[in-house]
């Protein structure tokens, strides 16, 4: 698999709903078309949200991964 | 994506503008435009000088209610007016007050805190919200 080159990261673990997708797409309208952004979180509503939040503004949820307590998610803006 | 949510808020305990905030916020996120219009309690809460303060919960909160959202103001949580500040930042969210409640309150636009964009009608409210769905809360 290619390493996906993030160009920023937002550290949302311990944030709640719906700041972890506010913070997110603060950040994304920040970056050129085509960078990718690594999101944090530790909401559980998380793993809907980024992906309903990804299909409906058409940015692309490209990875997506939970350890124990956190988890990651990387965004490519369209 | 197009149509606006029109949130129409009435009361003015924190549990209630906290729900209030977060659809906001997530609104705002997806690119939604949101109408809020401020009546009654609601709009008490938006004096300048009452918005940091405690504006008490909902009555079936309880003891248990109060535990649980001050134990989520521990964890972090940003208090309403700060997820409504951060919405506006994101996005297109106007927030108008009531001009009937302003009477009732006595209130001068000057007495409002800086969220609120302006002071309006039921008119004015209904032709903002177009075709989008209108919450009571």
């Amino acid at each position: 698999m290619p390493v996906i080159e993030i160009t920023q990261t937002v550290d949302a673990r311990g944030l709640s709903c719906p700041m972890p997708i506010v913070k997110t797409a603060q950040a994304v309208k920040t970056l050129p078309s085509g960078a990718a952004l690594e999101l944090l979180a530790t909401d559980a509503g998380s793993i809907k949200d980024v992906a309903a939040w990804c299909k409906a503004t058409g940015n692309e949820l490209v990875e997506q991964s939970s350890d124990a307590t956190v988890y990651r998610f990387v965004i490519r803006k369209k | 994506m197009d149509e606006p949510l029109n949130l129409v808020l009435f009361s003015g305990t924190d549990d209630k503008l906290q729900a209030a905030a977060v659809l906001t916020a997530g609104a705002a996120a997806l690119g939604k435009p949101v109408n809020i219009f401020l009546q009654y309690w609601a709009l008490d809460a938006f004096r300048a000088e009452k918005i940091g303060q405690d504006h008490g919960l909902a009555p079936e909160a309880g003891s248990a209610g109060r535990a649980a959202v001050d134990d989520l103001a521990a964890a972090g949580q940003a208090p309403w007016a700060e997820t409504l500040r951060q919405a506006k930042d994101l996005g297109e969210v106007d927030i108008q007050a009531c001009s009937l409640s302003m009477d009732l309150l006595k209130l001068e636009s000057t007495d409002l805190d800086p969220l609120v964009d302006g002071v309006e009608g039921v008119t004015a409210f209904y032709l903002n919200a177009g075709e989008g769905q209108v919450v009571f809360i």
